[in-house]
């Protein structure tokens, strides 16, 4: 038991170090990050130079096969690459969803000539993707959803409503998931295809959040012409593919999504507690910070175990599902005790004004998202308690029925 | 990255599980609860030591099979799971810990291969009434090579041969390492909420005693076997939550209600899986004290406390919870639900109880940010 690379590993994460410090500057080396300092326009230049810088240098589609353009190496080395990638204050999030489900998806279900076509650009930095599964009605439940292709010559021509699609404004393309037969079980209708964004018909609106940012869109998609040819894996088998990009989600090793035990520690230091001292000689507060530790601490421990499994060529199976669990709920948690300490004070929501820059405040708003985004806490138990416990799945009244007969509710 | 224990410690697991699983079981604990006074499995603890089970992470010069604290780790998984009515912890990860942290040479070799042989069994005097040990207070005294006073509750304190007694002497604390085969120690068996493990009140007048370590060291020695424990603990009740959870899955894949297996209700999966995540968060915080013990880290104080924290959380979880997913069947005497139930209690407090854990882990990361 131990903590080191192997030497192959030792000797790839030394060569991604030395590429990140070249490229891109370690968080922290600047005041503001480079999203808050760049404009919408800059950044998104700057995370395509930074795409293109790494897949000049060997790092990007790092565990693709070769053929494709990848590296054709393990998925380790892509988590590590990750992790080092972690330090740095590096443009990556444009090409996240493209690069780590789309493409992937491409290259599993789209023709020789259409990778030709569409992988190498998207892996030089040149296009980027996005994902068109979510809709108003069609969330946990994504198989639910209504947006209809209808066959016309060549043509499917499609309409609808896509929702939460992250980077929608600045794709060229988009993995779009379309109900091409109502008449069939819900499962059994659905068709993916491949849509340029910037065809006729697709209108992007930024969603106004509660945390007061956009970071996502609603698709609408007004008699828009898609070829036949943009078909993934064959007219009503969009499900399986749906699930083939779905899996490429669980493999992301991510690191902690905000302020977290030490930040709410070095609070505890300064605030006064309720008798006047510090908060952080507080017993009460001293007993929940040790809980965070715990967890964060098994959160982080945990991806050394996934990375061992991964390191020795396993499979880490959908355990992994547990990480986001523990860290959303960490994270709204915490955010709230930290708010709670800084008394009447924690209402301001000032950068300038509150500790740390106003991180407290700006999390436990962005929290609530985080426990919904990419699976919620219930879907999350719905799939460890099934997958990895085997437990029985729920009584459907939806298998064996026309979708078109199945109650919608609002 | 190698954060995970080796194939020949999973096999060893794996043996250790079949062993368990055939001789002992919570049956055995059962046995020795409903008989109420023995306190432990005798005959299964002789076939424990055949197997050389006791020795594992005594050195060979000792007499035992200088494996390492890994191993020692997997087994008290096991030992966990199985509900082991054996005074395992008691031997191992305190009174022979203590020894190796602390003893001369004098008193390893002396005392040592007859733990490893299952002829010596340890137990940790050191509580003396409700709330945690004052070590400016201590009633049981030390002086002129003689132990006076009463510890209560010890666990193991009726069978056990040997004790480790933490004992006031003049200003300061030691430990103290007693023979309990004399006529100055009375013992007096203690009925407890897990009677599958025995404990008694041991009373010292003018026992004859030598220190382990030196003369106002007590204190410090017992922190040192504390956070060896913890982690040893851990895995103890790991293996029980794991248990705990293992009975749960599967009789809500059985039990039907309403005509449907309960494990098919989102209020029943939900539970579980929080159970299994509360176990998870547990297993790498105890993989990490793993690796800090066997490696002596300067990092092992901190990752013990993380180690007993999560690891008590996630069996009081555990245990409660499949109570609660048996339903009345859970309540009943003759369903194992509580046997569980009972071994997350003494495990939460044996070594110190939840609250005192957490104090440490934050002063521990306060000592480490300073650092």
């Amino acid at each position: 038991m131990d903590f080191n690379d192997t030497p192959e590993e030792a000797a790839f994460r030394a060569k991604a170090h030395a590429f990140l410090s070249n490229t891109v500057k370690l968080k922290g080396a600047e005041k503001v990050p480079l999203m808050k300092r760049l404009s919408d326009r800059e950044f998104l230049a700057a995370a395509k130079a930074y795409q293109s810088a790494k897949a000049q240098a060997g790092f990007a589609g790092i565990t693709w096969p070769k053929d494709q353009g990848g590296q054709g190496l393990a998925p380790i080395y892509s988590v590590i690459f990750g992790q080092e990638e972690g330090k740095f204050d590096a443009p990556g999030a444009p090409f996240t969803i493209g690069l780590g489900m789309c493409i992937p998806t491409m290259i599993a279900f789209a023709t020789d000539a259409q990778k030709q076509r569409y992988v190498g650009p998207s892996l030089n930095g040149e296009e980027i993707w996005c994902q068109l599964f979510s809709e108003p009605s069609a969330g946990s439940d994504v198989a639910a959803l209504k947006t209809k292709a209808v066959r016309d010559g060549d043509d499917w021509v499609i309409n609808g409503q896509k929702v939460w699609t992250s980077g929608a404004h600045y794709s060229d393309f988009g993995i779009l998931l379309v109900r091409t037969n109502p008449d069939v079980a819900k499962h059994k209708g659905l068709t993916m295809v491949f849509v340029d964004m910037k065809a006729k018909g697709v209108d992007v609106r930024p969603i106004h959040q509660m945390s007061g940012g956009s970071n996502f869109n609603e698709v609408y998609f007004t008699d828009v012409r898609v070829p036949v040819a943009h078909t993934l894996g064959g007219e009503g088998n969009g499900w399986t593919v749906a699930l083939v990009t779905l899996m490429n989600e669980r493999l992301a090793v991510g690191g902690s999504p905000g302020p977290d035990y030490k930040e709410i520690m070095e609070l505890a230091r300064d605030a006064a507690g309720p008798d006047g001292a510090a908060l952080l000689k507080n017993a009460a507060f001293r007993e929940k910070l040790a809980d965070w530790y715990v967890r964060a601490e098994g959160y982080k421990l945990g991806k050394f175990r996934t990375m061992t499994a991964l390191s020795k060529g396993q499979t880490p199976g959908p355990e992994s599902s547990i990480g986001k669990v523990i860290t959303a709920n960490q994270l709204q948690d915490i955010t709230n005790a930290a708010i709670e300490a800084q008394d009447h004070y924690g209402i301001i929501s000032e950068d300038a004004l509150s500790p740390m820059e106003g991180v407290f405040q700006q999390s436990y708003m962005w929290a609530p998202g985080l426990r919904i985004a990419g699976g919620s806490d219930e879907i999350l138990k719905n799939i460890i308690a099934e997958r990895v416990l085997g437990l029985p799945a729920d009584v459907r009244v939806d298998k064996d029925v026309a979708f078109k007969d199945l109650p919608s509710g609002r | 990255m190698n954060f995970d224990f080796s194939t020949d410690q999973k096999q060893l697991a794996d043996q250790a599980r079949r062993f368990l699983t055939d001789k002992s079981g919570p049956k055995a604990a059962r046995a020795v609860l409903e008989r109420g006074v023995e306190g432990h499995d005798a005959a299964l603890w002789k076939a424990v030591a055949e197997l050389g089970w006791l020795g594992v992470a005594i050195p060979e010069e000792f007499g035992g099979l200088g494996l390492g604290r890994l191993e020692l780790c997997v087994l008290a998984e096991e030992m966990g799971r199985s509900l082991a009515p054996l005074p395992f912890a008691s031997t191992l990860y305190f009174f022979a810990e203590g020894l190796l942290l602390a003893g001369s040479d004098a008193q390893k070799a002396a005392l040592l291969p007859k733990v490893a042989a299952g002829e010596v069994i340890g137990c940790f005097a050191q509580s003396e009434g409700p709330g945690a040990p004052n070590m400016q207070r201590l009633a049981t005294t030390f002086e002129g090579g003689l132990v006076g006073g009463e510890k209560i509750p010890v666990a193991d304190g009726g069978e056990a041969t040997h004790a480790l007694v933490l004992a006031r002497e003049g200003a300061g604390t030691s430990l103290v390492l007693v023979d309990l085969a004399q006529a100055g120690v009375s013992r007096t068996p203690l009925k407890t909420l897990d009677p599958s493990r025995g404990h008694a009140k041991l009373t010292f007048q003018g026992a004859m005693g030598e220190r382990l370590g030196a003369p106002g060291e007590g204190a410090n020695i017992t922190q040192s076997i504390l956070d060896r424990a913890a982690v040893l603990l851990a895995f103890e009740q790991i293996g029980g939550a794991q248990a705990c959870l293992d009975m749960a899955v599967d009789y809500a894949k059985n039990r039907y209600a309403f005509s449907r297996p309960i494990g098919s209700f989102q209020a029943i999966k939900h539970k579980l899986a929080d159970m299994y995540v509360a176990i998870e968060v547990a297993r790498s915080n105890a993989y990490y004290g793993a690796w800090a013990l066997n490696t002596q880290a300067p990092e092992l104080p901190l990752a013990a406390a993380a180690a007993r924290v999560a690891a008590t959380e996630a069996f009081h979880l555990a245990s409660k919870e499949n109570i609660q997913t048996h339903g009345g069947m859970g309540f009943t005497w003759d369903v194992d639900c509580h046997l569980f139930y009972r071994r997350a209690k003494l495990l939460a407090v044996q070594a110190g109880a939840p609250a005192i854990w957490k104090e440490k882990l934050v002063a521990r990361l306060e000592t480490k940010n300073a650092a």
